[in-house]
This record gives structure tokens, sequence and C-alpha cells, in this order.
């Protein structure tokens, strides 16, 4: 009768406690996962709180060093800092969750036609090969120069940037998704249950939407958290080289380069950024770890 | 072997042509005007004769057409006349930056030294250390090393370049004053001194991209030794009675070797990309600092020109890549 009732239990448990079980034991991943929700809540939710605008100079309170007032201090036109890292932070996470939106969005499209389409799948996947072979970083720099004023002018300085840096890194991002996803589909379409669907007749549009899509979900989602880390490091790294947002609008990378010319004389300012970008991506990055272990059944339940 | 290599050779001359054309199309259809800064005074004759001057009135077609030939034909003539002598490319039009008033590939030339040594080197030293890391790792799984090694490399590709390189200024040159912030390219080396400042000042840059390209190759490496570990031509290495040592250094680690060669090979195009923010932080001037100037001036044959030359890079490297592969493991001919 236990046995019985085990494997009842046993069954109506769905695979996704088992993986969330597994994620548990990777103790990296765990702390990782909590600091990255804390970081968002805190970005998203601590404007609410710390009440002090952004945007508000005060010639009076300039430079200042870190106090209970102004916890991170203040910069050189007297803006408080905590208020300007949290905006930061807000458009560095926006730009990486929606730019890893966007490349998980092209690479599953690429990865699931090519592989589920047998006459679609030479050519797009040189396609890909073809985006593999090209120099990024400066296709991207060269791309925000050349687009920069037309977009800024079309949707105001704020947007038009916001729209064009996520675009671009997630046009340059999807190829590995794509590569990893059209593996998976190659592998599932022979397998029995396709066959199944298919000898009831089941049209390709609802395969791939019942069938396939939902067992090539877990390499989508270790992707999904790579991809975060790499946006986050893109947009700043743009910031950085002068390319990102305009300098009155914040993001981390926007910080730590308009702080590098103080490096001297006010090097927390540097750290600040700096830290909240790195400690962002290593999160992520251990959320990966963890997801890749925890959805791999050969490691599971060992 | 040759016909493999043949083989490989005939896929990438097209990918490069369809990457130069993706390129060239991109800097022709984007907005923005090189006259743009010509003052509104100058009559419109007078810019649509400059306008041809600089080639831009022609089709499209035949200006890629020119465009090619001038770069991949013309620019090595010059090379070869420049280390020979010889006098093959008199006479014929080169790439004009319109920043300098000079051929773009000479200033390449100039700058090129600065790049190749700093990420050279770093990349020579980033694989020293991670090779033994990885297999030192794998072999130790779940010892503490291994953590701490996991954790480091995790630091290591996780903290982007432009904050490790302010923080190592911060610390090194700001705090303790021993290293130089700013890399003095005109510095030459002429004695001992002169000799030790150039090591100085080349420690923090070049330890920064280190860090970056270990941290990746040592994950690789550990990786792929852990998938050789357990296969059975170990455990018969171990049956015949060959030492722990032979088993590991050679049986596992040359088969552990045919992806990871093949990953270093296709990480050095990325480095030279990926040192545009080091040079930018260490205030380098090597090709990275060049196209990001060329770019600030909106000067297009120079920014056409580096990124075709980082195209080419990667295309090479690829091409390396696909033939060492070639080498180490045999299977992969026959595809």
């Amino acid at each position: 009768m236990t046995d019985i009732a085990q494997i009842e239990e046993g069954a109506s448990r769905s695979q996704w406690w088992d993986v969330w079980d597994q994620f548990k034991t990777h103790r990296g991943a765990l702390i990782g996962a909590v600091f990255f929700l804390l970081l968002v809540l805190v970005v998203f939710l601590g404007p609410y709180v710390w009440t002090l605008d952004y945007e508000a100079t005060n010639a009076r309170a300039r430079n200042l060093p870190p106090s209970l007032e102004h916890p991170f201090g203040t910069d050189r036109i007297g803006r408080d800092f905590f208020a300007q890292m949290l905006k930061g932070g807000q458009t560095s996470l926006a730009v990486g969750i929606a730019a890893m939106l966007l490349s998980l969005f092209f690479g599953t499209l690429v990865g699931v036609v090519a592989g589920y389409y047998k006459r679609l799948d030479g050519i797009l996947m040189r396609f890909t090969d073809l985006f593999l072979a090209l120099p990024l970083l400066p296709l991207l720099l060269v791309i925000i120069m050349l687009f920069r004023d037309p977009l800024r002018s079309a949707f105001g300085p704020e947007t038009g940037i916001f729209i064009l840096i996520v675009v671009v890194i997630g046009i340059t991002s999807w190829m590995q998704t794509a590569r990893i996803v059209r593996g998976d589909v190659l592998a599932l379409k022979e397998r029995e249950f396709v066959l199944a669907a298919r000898s009831i007749g089941t049209p390709n549009v609802k395969m791939i939407m019942r069938h396939i899509l939902p067992n090539v979900l877990s390499p989508i989602m270790v992707s999904a958290t790579l991809g975060i880390a790499n946006a986050i490091i893109t947009e700043s790294a743009l910031s950085f080289l002068g390319l990102g947002f305009p300098s009155d609008f914040p993001t981390w990378g926007r910080l730590l380069f308009d702080s590098t010319d103080y490096l001297q004389q006010y090097p927390e300012r540097v750290i600040l950024p700096g830290l909240a970008i790195s400690l962002s991506v290593l999160s992520v990055n251990y959320i990966g770890d963890g997801l890749r272990d925890a959805l791999d059944p050969r490691i599971r339940g060992r | 072997m040759l016909n493999y290599t043949i083989r490989r050779l005939l896929v990438a001359i097209p990918t490069l042509l369809l990457i130069s054309l993706v390129i060239f199309l991109l800097l022709e259809l984007a907005p923005g005007d090189p006259m743009a800064n010509v003052p509104l005074t100058v009559p419109p004759e007078v810019k649509q004769q400059m306008r041809e001057a600089l080639g831009l009135g022609e089709p499209l077609p035949i200006r890629f057409f020119k465009w090619m030939t001038q770069f991949f034909w013309i620019e090595p003539l010059n090379l070869i006349d420049n280390i020979f002598g010889t006098g093959f490319a008199e006479g014929e039009l080169r790439v004009i930056s319109w920043q300098w008033r000079s051929s773009v590939m000479d200033v390449v030339v100039q700058r090129l030294p600065q790049t190749l040594w700093v990420v050279g080197l770093s990349y020579v030293l980033g694989t020293l250390i991670a090779l033994p890391i990885g297999i030192i790792s794998a072999y130790k799984q779940y010892s503490l090393f291994d953590q701490l090694g996991t954790f480091v490399s995790m630091i290591g590709f996780s903290v982007p370049t432009f904050f490790t390189g302010v923080l190592l200024i911060v610390i090194f040159s700001v705090n303790l004053g021993w290293f130089p912030s700013i890399y003095d390219t005109t510095h030459v080396v002429s004695d001992w001194s002169s000799f030790v400042f150039q090591l100085k000042q080349m420690i923090m840059p070049v330890s920064v991209l280190a860090l970056y390209n270990a941290a990746q190759i040592s994950r690789f490496m550990r990786a792929s030794m852990l998938d050789n570990l357990n296969q059975d031509y170990v455990r018969t290495a171990r049956a015949k009675g060959l030492s722990e040592r032979v088993v590991v250094l050679v049986h596992v680690l040359r088969n552990s070797m045919i992806p990871v060669v093949t990953v270093i090979a296709l990480g050095v195009p990325q480095v030279f990309g990926g040192a545009i923010i080091t040079e930018q932080v260490f205030k380098v001037n090597g090709l990275g600092q060049m196209l990001i100037s060329a770019i600030q001036a909106n000067d297009l044959p120079t920014v056409q020109t580096l990124t075709v030359i980082f195209a080419v890079l990667i295309i090479v490297f690829n091409l390396i890549a696909d033939i060492l592969y070639g080498i180490l493991d045999p299977r992969i001919r026959y595809d």
C-alpha cells in the first residue's frame, strides 16, 4: 500500500519540483537567485522608499562623502548618488532583461524552424554561422554610431537609445541559443511521441507549440540567464565607451564611466557601480550554473 | 588532409565576401552624411564635386567592387612594396582616412604593435595559467582547489574588464603608486631601467586581460578533462600499469586538448575585440582606441577598414581552428 501511495505521490509531482529540489542543493545558485531577486526588488521598489530625486542638483552639497543623509555620497553637481544608482540599476537591469527576451525570441525562432523544417535548415544555419563570424563589439559600436541620432529624434533621447541598445544587443546574441535549440529539436523530432502526435494529424504549428517547445524549455532557460549576464555587461561596456545612454541618464556603466575622471579623489563612486554590475552578473551566472545542473536529468537525484 | 583544408578554405572565402558586404552596406545605408560638416556657404555644385571626389556619386555595386579591390588587392600590394621596396602599387588609390588625411593602413601599421604586445602577451599568459588550473581542477574534482578555481574563474568572467582595470588602477596606481595608470606608447626600451618601466606599465593591462582569458579557457579545459577522465581507454591505460602521471598528462590530456585548442584559436579574434575596452581604460593607443576615435570623428573609411580587419581575423582564426581540429582529430576530416 505504502509503495503505491509513494508512487502516486511521485507521479503527481511535476518535474519542476525535482528541478527545484536539485537547484536548492546548489548553494551558489541559491545565493545568486536570492541576491538577484533582492537586487531587482531594491532597484525597482527602492525609489518609492528612497524618495530623493536622482536628477535634483544641489550646489551646496557637491562631492559629499557617504553619510546618513546620502549613504553613497553626492556627485559633482550635488545629486544623490544612491538615488542615481537605483535609477541606473533600473535601466541596466531593464536593458538586460529586454535584450535577453529579444535574443531568446530570435534564437528560439531560428533554432526551432531550422530544426523542424529540413528545407530551411541549411540556409538558417549558414545565416547563424555568418552572424557568429561577425566582429560583434566593433559592429555594435558602428551600429550605435550610425543609428543613434535618427532614433533619438524619432523616439526621444531616452526611449530611442533604449530601443537601439536592446535591439542591437538582441540581434547580436541569439546565435548560441539558436544552435542549442536546433540540436535539441533535431533529436526530439525522432522521438515516438512526436510520431504519435503526427499520426493523429497534429498540424505543424500546434506540434511546435505543444510538443516541441515545452521540451526545449530547459536549454532556453539556461541561455536566458547567460543572456541577461551578457546583455548587462555589453550595455555597461557600451556606456563605458561613451556610446551608450546620454550622460544625464544614469546606468551603472555610465556612472562608472563618468566617475573615472574623479578616480583619484572619489574612488568609491567608481567602485560602487562596478560592484553592482559585477555582483548582478555573478549572481545571474551562478543561477545559470545551478539551472544547468538542475535541468540535466543525468545529474539530478545524485 | 589537403582536401579537407581546401574545402574549409572554399567555405571561408564566400563568408568573408558576405561579411564585407554586410559591413559595407551597413555603412552605406546608414543615415549620416560625410558632407554634413561642410559649411552651408559652400555652393551645391562644389558640394557635388566633393561628393564625386570622395567616390560617393557612383552606383552601389561599383563602389563595393572598387572598395574591395582597394582593400584586398591594393593594400596588400602596398605592404609588399613597403617590405621589399618594390613599386607594384605606385599611383594606385589607397583607402584614405578622413580624419588623419593619410592612408588608413599606415595608421593601422603604426597602431598594431601596441595592440599585439598587450593583447598577445595577455592571451599567451592567460592560456599558460588556465591549462594547469583546468587540468588540476578536473583531476581533483570537488576538491578545495577545484572549488576555489571555479569560483575565481566565475569571478573572472563575471567582472567586466573595465571594472577590473579601474580597480587595479585605484589599488596599484592611486593608493600604492607602484605602476603608472596610463600606458605610455611613445616609450622606447633602450636600457635596463626603461625596460623595467615598460614592464611596469604593461603589468596591469596584461593581467586584466589575462585574468579574463584564463577564466574562460580554464573552464573549458576542466570540462573537457572531465569528459575524458571517465572514458574506457583511461581505465585500459591504468590497467596496463601505466603511471598515473602518464595516464593523465599523456593519454587524457592529449584527447582533452582537441576541443580546447580550437577554443583557444577561436578566442584570439574575440580578444582583439575585447581589447577595445582595456585599451580605453589604460589609454593604450592601439587598434581599439583607433576604432573608437574614428567612430567619434565619423571617419567612415577607417571604421570600415578596421571592422573588416576584425572580420578577417575572425575568419582566419576560424579556419585555423578548423584545420587544427582536422589535424588533431582525424575523424573530422571525413565528414
